[in-house]
């Protein structure tokens, strides 16, 4: 029953629709919302950290639709939890590496899991 | 980019964009420090997927609406009004509800990044997100108001407010005319999420039988 807006030149519409384009989005989206019921930072910090990388990001060139929203969010949640001492730049890109390698040795279609052997020392 | 001339077999592993090996580095980490519980965070992802959305606001205006104390209450203290409905609040925040009559329209917009009231609207549509809206909304609302196809009489005062972290809004829009004697059920799907954004109006009647 929803009325969906008329597409107009400025101000992109969409439908009522889901708002999660891809499952990490929804990912990303749910950590902060964790992260801020455990007390790691408050709504203000975090809201912050996400107008300081929207502003970042427009300054690089981002047009800043709204379709990149969750990079900056993503962003903002990697700079919040290196800021609050959980994991550094360092921590995040070994993890990330880890996990690289571990899609790289599942064969396509198998759910792809982390293992030991994953992070090179 | 990465050449595409050599090791190009399809039988040879699975591939994660940057970003999902991001997300996944994070998880992992925060999961191992004890930070998250996966199943925590797969339920607020089912909640905001399936439970959460404007439904919520649109039965709070509906309430209002036909329930004059509760109306008072929500003007006086929104987020106590709307937990009285059982709505989970994750966020934990202040909810303002801002009253659209003849004499003024109510907008919101978050300039800085996009707080919105999640608990009782769900997540934010891509446009309330960009940086159009979130300039053009308190320079020129009621030019996006036109956008939005939305022309309100001249004497109506445009209400634009920011929200913040602490602070988020909704709009009450305005019962169409033609709708007395309606349950709260059938006056909530006149309730449009845009309408309690305030870039929109609550439909009427005919607009809903289409």
């Amino acid at each position: 029953m929803a009325q969906p807006t008329v597409p107009v030149p400025g101000v992109p519409c969409d439908a009522e629709g889901p708002v999660f384009r891809e499952p990490w989005e929804a990912q990303a989206f749910a950590m902060a919302l964790a992260l801020h019921e455990r007390g790691l930072f408050t709504w203000p910090e975090w809201a912050a950290t996400l107008g300081e990388e929207i502003k970042r990001a427009q300054a690089a060139g981002d047009p800043d639709t709204g379709e990149t929203y969750y990079r900056h969010w993503l962003n903002a949640l990697e700079r919040l939890v290196a800021r609050k001492g959980v994991a550094d730049a360092g921590t995040l890109a070994r993890y990330r590496d880890a996990w690289d390698h571990a899609a790289d040795r599942t064969p396509h279609g198998a759910p792809i899991e982390l293992k030991p052997e994953d992070f090179r020392s | 980019m990465a050449d595409h001339d050599h090791d190009h077999s399809h039988d040879h592993g699975s591939e994660l964009s940057e970003t999902q090996l991001r997300v996944r580095a994070l998880e992992t980490i925060l999961t191992e420090k004890g930070y998250i519980d996966p199943a925590a965070l797969d339920a607020i992802v089912d909640a905001y997927e399936t439970k959460i959305g404007p439904r919520n606001g649109a039965m709070v205006v509906a309430k209002a609406w036909t329930n004059p104390a509760f109306k008072q209450a929500l003007l006086k203290d929104a987020t106590a009004a709307v937990s009285t409905l059982g709505h989970v609040s994750r966020v934990g925040d202040h909810l303002v509800a801002v009253e659209n009559t003849p004499q003024r329209h109510n907008m919101i917009v978050c300039t800085l990044c996009s707080c919105y009231p999640w608990e009782v609207l769900g997540l934010p549509p891509v446009w309330y997100k960009s940086a159009p809206y979130r300039s053009r909304a308190v320079k020129d609302p009621r030019g996006v108001l036109g956008d939005f196809g939305v022309k309100l009489p001249k004497e109506t005062e445009i209400r634009v407010w920011d929200s913040t972290a602490e602070t988020r809004f909704i709009v009450l829009p305005m019962r169409p005319a033609g709708t007395e004697g309606w349950s709260e059920e059938r006056l909530a799907d006149l309730v449009t999420r845009d309408s309690m954004i305030g870039t929109g109006l609550a439909l009427n009647p005919a607009e809903l039988a289409k």
